[in-house]
């Protein structure tokens, strides 16, 4: 069953992206700065989400450390890819540390290194922090988070403190965000599939069990969320980009919330769920935006209350929770096979009206 | 030579003492019971052979090694391989997957190459998998291959949980209770298999089990603890005639 069909499944997948940069092409020349940030957001979120799929979703550990990641990627691409002028402008209270001052990397430096300096961090903290089981792992990583920030906004010298950093090198292309967020999914696909993605889910699955069957726990556990970091100091490097200005206020917990929201909504455990879900939220975050305006219903207007979306947000997660645990995908996958049974199941019984259900599995 | 020793080994949980004193010597390719009343303190045993809890006392030596505190994992690497009283299956894999999982532990390439699918790893895994491919063929699982593991009977998730320790590669494993909740046929398969499972792939059997027909009939050594303190030990033969056993069993006859 998984092995069939291949050749054809290669000429779909080859014509499926041939056709998402074809929509890609198209939305970066139709649609204005606006959208185009809007869909650029969207690609940042599939990449957060990624990163904390694999922590949360394919190994089972409940981290909510993934704004502080955010923000240490966020932090390394900035400094590492602004001009020296524009850092001298904004250090005005307080001058930046020596080397950092004449640094200026390309961009294509700074953002792996965005990432590697994230899943140092991660490293780091995980050996202490993955001593610890659920709950109390995610109120750990909860703080660590909320250290990080702290220490953010007072190492003044180094990160500017509450002042931020403004005047970040500006991209705001599709190509850009797409393509890191498709190397992404196929980085992230490819480890989940692997024999290590295998020992990640066996720990989420039955951790005493994986043990026994000869995984080291604590080095998976570090791999993974040392990888998890890593995407999300990338994912923070490109919301800098896209913004163009950062400070540490903007990496609360509610940064982690949207993140784990996405995840869960997609479903804990898929990566095409996580695509999926990033994109509805990044879109809905924007449509949402009139919900936030004043509204005027005929018999009755309401008053404007910004914030107003977040409560749907809320309301929806609450929904998803109650009657539909598993998300958008739950752990499944999206898959050739899935589409190819499908066809051929409604040609064969087309006629009896009978209701198709391919098998979604691994592919 | 003994593949495994275990020393005067002893677990203590406070005050309450669950093993004590207790010494085996295991031989190459034998199969030995491991029987008592409940609370008798087997499943600690077992747990600690293989790591889960570091003795409070003894030593314990496999093939000449000492792994008294060391982790499950690094035991299991050396050779150490076990099974569930509760079946602990990876639920959200198939057959082969849960198969396949145990062999992680045997792989060299990094997870960088993994990721890349550098030649080294392909090439460990394609190992990997025909090994696989083999044990669900030499175990009978073989139809059941892409089959969601927790959708199998249970006496099938019985034997896929053998399968998948004996996919480790061990020298001795360790079976706690593979009886249990299994009619009087499907015990009857099972000791068919646990002797298979002893000849096609060398290993030494240590099994805990209540299912006294299936002590009685694939053990060579019989070794009895109550509350924590080894009563008897001797051949099946010798076990159901032994008096302390009797007693720890049916409780001590008032008239005798």
């Amino acid at each position: 069953m998984a092995e069939n069909n291949s050749n054809l499944k290669f000429f779909l997948t080859v014509g499926a992206l041939l056709l998402a940069g074809a929509a890609v092409f198209t939305a970066q020349n139709i649609f204005d700065d606006y959208k185009i940030r809007i869909l650029n957001l969207a690609a940042v979120y599939v990449i957060l989400g990624l990163g904390l799929n694999v922590i949360n979703g394919f190994t089972g550990l409940f981290s909510l450390g993934h704004a502080g990641f955010m923000m240490i990627g966020a932090y390394t691409a900035a400094l590492l890819s602004m001009p020296p002028a524009a850092k001298a402008m904004n250090f005005y209270m307080k001058p930046l540390i020596a080397p950092l001052t004449d640094v200026h990397l390309p961009i294509g430096l700074a953002l792996p290194a965005a990432g590697l300096v994230a899943a140092f961090f991660g490293l780091l903290i995980a050996a202490p922090v993955l001593r610890l089981k659920g709950d109390y792992l995610a109120i750990a990583s909860l703080g660590f988070a909320e250290i990080m920030r702290v220490l953010f906004t007072m190492a003044q010298s180094i990160t500017n403190g509450a002042l931020g950093l403004k005047g970040i090198p500006s991209i705001n292309s599709m190509y850009f965000y797409w393509t890191t967020a498709l190397v992404t999914l196929i980085l992230v696909k490819q480890l989940v599939n692997s024999s290590y993605g295998r020992a990640l889910k066996a720990i989420r699955d039955d951790e005493i069990a994986a043990e026994a069957m000869g995984i080291n726990l604590f080095y998976h556990k570090v791999l993974s969320f040392s990888t998890g970091a890593f995407f999300a100091g990338i994912g923070g490097a490109l919301l800098g980009f896209l913004v163009t200005t950062i400070d540490p206020n903007m990496f609360t917990f509610l940064q982690t919330f949207n993140i784990l929201m996405i995840i869960v909504l997609g479903g804990l455990g898929s990566l095409t769920g996580t695509v999926i879900s990033a994109i509805i939220v990044a879109v809905m975050m924007e449509v949402l935006r009139i919900v936030d305006a004043p509204i005027n219903l005929g018999f009755i207007s309401l008053p404007g209350v910004a914030g107003m979306r977040m409560v749907i947000f809320s309301l929806l997660l609450l929904l998803v929770i109650l009657f539909y645990q598993h998300g958008i995908m739950g752990t499944r996958e999206f898959n050739w096979n899935w589409i190819i049974n499908k066809i051929k199941h409604n040609g064969d019984i087309g006629k009896k009206g009978g209701k198709s259900h391919g098998a979604v599995g691994n592919g | 030579m003994a593949l495994l020793e275990t020393d005067k080994i002893a677990m203590r949980f406070g005050g309450l003492v669950a093993v004590s004193n207790f010494t085996l010597a295991l031989e190459d390719k034998e199969i030995v019971g491991l029987i008592g009343p409940n609370g008798a303190g087997k499943t600690t045993i077992f747990n600690m052979i293989t790591g889960v809890y570091t003795p409070s006392e003894g030593q314990i030596l496999f093939c000449n090694v000492d792994i008294t505190n060391k982790k499950p994992d690094y035991i299991t690497k050396l050779g150490i391989a076990r099974t569930f009283q509760n079946i602990r299956l990876f639920s959200s894999m198939s057959v082969f997957e849960n198969i396949l999982v145990a062999k992680h532990t045997r792989l060299h390439a990094s997870p960088l190459s993994a990721v890349l699918n550098l030649p080294k790893y392909s090439s460990e895994m394609k190992k990997y998998k025909a090994e696989c491919l083999e044990l669900l063929e030499a175990v009978g699982l073989s139809d059941l291959t892409y089959e969601k593991a927790t959708a199998l009977p249970y006496g099938k998730q019985r034997r896929l949980e053998i399968a998948r320790a004996l996919a480790t590669n061990p020298k001795l494993l360790l079976l706690d209770e593979p009886a249990a909740g299994m009619n009087p046929n499907e015990a009857h398969d099972l000791m068919n298999f646990i002797r298979q499972v002893r000849d096609n792939f060398n290993v030494t059997i240590l099994l805990i089990e209540h299912h006294m027909k299936v002590v009685m009939g694939i053990c060579e050594h019989i070794v009895v603890v109550d509350h924590g303190v080894t009563i008897a030990r001797g051949t099946p033969a010798e076990i159901q005639t032994d008096k302390r056993v009797i007693e720890a069993y049916l409780g001590v006859d008032a008239h005798a």
